[in-house]
């Protein structure tokens, strides 16, 4: 009789993961729709609207991101230097740090700050719409919600995700490289130049193709659960959980994914 | 002179203007459960109707479906001579030019001010230069008696000036028919009344049709031209306020004098309106 129990409630949840599933990939599609489709339309995706919220992802999230960046850049040089000293290879130090924050941790830190600042703000905001009668108001008035609420954030996400990881990039490395230098008492233009030698344009590619899948991640996942609220302020906060959770697990699996599909 | 009273006296009748809103054998079932069965309403332009009925009786389903946020699973709804229950896409949002919604809360987006609020459906539906929506604006706010209140956000107005705001909101862009969901909840008497007065203004001063939601009865009888009312999904009676008032029917009575419903409660039937089975 457990068993049974286990296996409904497990049913119940593979089908509503799947429901899920299908409607996260119809809200991206109908975004694609409105950004490429509505000015043709009369309904375009208001620029305004998406420099908004370009602000609020991305220039408000500036001074966490570099302080955040500046200490990821910091522990790798550290784990680095401690790793190479074993082998007496410190001077290669440039190589791992380059690679790895390009790579994958700046788009990851990037991603998660973004899901967990951004992220929880447009679930706990679509939630709140939706409980207050707001999107129901939308709707009435001839607008659609997708249109003016969905596709802005996405559309800001795709923009500003990339940019902070390139900015992330930058302070990361920079981070890394006064320590490396000031360690190894070489200079930091030469491990500038070293690093520079190391990567290439596709390692930089690598770290912003995810940034931007991260990007679609997070404002899928938040606009998904912002929307199947139920109930009053409990479930806003619900959802604003649950979208924090799922976007970050998706952020990390698909990153999983992608770098073994695309490093070997 | 005969000669136009006889013209006048031989001309046929004018043709009756066709209905503002004509509701046909309206279904609507939320799952498995049916919650409006087989409603016919027509509203005839110009006339305030007035939808009441207790809690549970389907009126906030019926206006949901009447303002096409929910499609019925059977019949029609005809507004202002378009099957709304057919219409997609660029149609539907015609349509919904020419119809304003002031909802229970007021709904009003806190992240905007007041007279941004009242721009958006002009700004979306309109090409009018910044310049004159804010003429728009200001003029929309005069007709509610909220002059000089356009830069406050909603969160810094009261109950009563949020719902004339969202009025304001709703004849934004001069629709011909106008829905009202519970005007007068939560608000105190001389608020109410004054909303009441609103109401009855817009429809004297702007000829518009208006469907008011309500379970408060000195404000349906204020306000009301027609009223209908609703019991568990089924129109119990459709009149003039003395012809609802002079009802026989023991439901409609109850529901008028406010007294506590009585009905046995069917234990079955209440654990299957619980779990959702048919």
């Amino acid at each position: 009789m457990p068993m049974i129990g286990f296996l409904e409630q497990a049913g119940r949840r593979s089908v509503r993961a799947l429901d899920e599933a299908g409607y996260a990939t119809a809200l991206f599609g109908e975004s694609l729709f409105w950004t490429l489709i509505g000015p043709h339309r009369r309904q375009p995706v208001r620029i305004g609207m998406v420099v908004a919220q370009m602000m609020e992802i991305g220039i408000l999230a500036l001074p966490i991101a570099t302080m955040l960046s500046a200490a990821i850049g910091f522990m790798l040089a550290v784990q680095s230097l401690y790793s190479l000293g074993l082998f007496g290879a410190e001077s290669f130090a440039h190589v791992g740090i380059a690679l790895a924050l390009t790579r994958e941790f700046s788009p990851l830190i990037v991603g998660i700050l973004v899901a967990g600042r951004s992220g929880s703000a447009l679930a706990a905001r679509l939630s709140s719409m939706t409980i207050n009668q707001e999107v129901d108001a939308l709707r009435a008035i001839g607008i659609n919600p997708v249109r003016y609420l969905v596709a802005p954030a996405l559309l800001a996400m795709l923009i500003m995700l990339p940019a902070l990881t390139m900015w992330s990039n930058l302070v990361g490395m920079s981070a890394a490289g006064l320590f490396v230098s000031a360690s190894l008492e070489t200079t930091f233009s030469s491990f500038v130049a070293n690093s520079a030698d190391v990567l290439s344009s596709s390692d930089l590619t690598h770290g912003l193709v995810k940034s931007a899948i991260f990007a679609v991640l997070i404002a899928i996942v938040a606009s998904v659960n912002g929307s199947l609220v139920a109930g009053g302020a409990d479930g806003v906060g619900r959802v604003t959980t649950r979208a924090v959770v799922h976007a970050i697990s998706a952020i990390i699996v698909t990153d999983m994914i992608f770098g073994f599909l695309t490093t070997r | 002179m005969n000669a136009v009273l006889d013209t006048a006296l031989t001309r046929a009748p004018a043709p009756p203007a066709p209905a503002a809103i004509e509701v046909r054998d309206l279904d609507a079932h939320y799952g498995q459960t049916q919650v409006l069965f087989g409603l016919n309403l027509t509203v005839h332009p110009g006339e305030i109707m007035v939808i009441m009925g207790g809690s549970g009786s389907g009126k906030s389903t019926f206006l949901r479906h009447l303002i096409v946020l929910e499609q019925p699973t059977g019949g029609s709804i005809h507004l202002l001579g378009q099957d709304v229950t057919q219409l997609r896409g660029l149609e539907l949002l015609d349509q919904r030019r020419r119809m304003g919604v002031a909802f229970q809360g007021g709904a009003l987006f806190s992240s905007l001010s007041v007279a941004e609020n009242i721009k958006l459906p002009l700004r979306e539906h309109t090409r009018l230069d910044e310049q004159t929506m804010d003429i728009m604006a200001r003029m929309k706010l005069e007709v509610v008696n909220l002059s000089g209140f356009g830069d406050l956000m909603p969160s810094e107005l009261s109950g009563g000036m949020l719902k004339r705001a969202a009025v304001a909101r709703a004849i934004a862009t001069d629709p011909q028919l106008l829905f009202f969901d519970e005007p007068s909840a939560g608000l105190d008497p001389a608020v109410s009344a004054a909303l009441d007065e609103l109401i009855l203004r817009l429809r004297d001063a702007m000829r518009m049709t208006i469907v008011v939601v309500t379970h408060e009865i000195h404000s349906a009888f204020t306000i009301a031209d027609r009223i209908t009312i609703l019991d568990r999904g089924h129109i119990l009676e459709v009149g003039t306020p003395d012809e609802v008032r002079q009802s026989k029917n023991a439901r409609i009575q109850g529901l008028l004098n406010r007294r506590p419903d009585e009905t046995p409660l069917d234990p079955d039937a209440y654990l299957r309106r619980l779990t959702g089975e048919a």
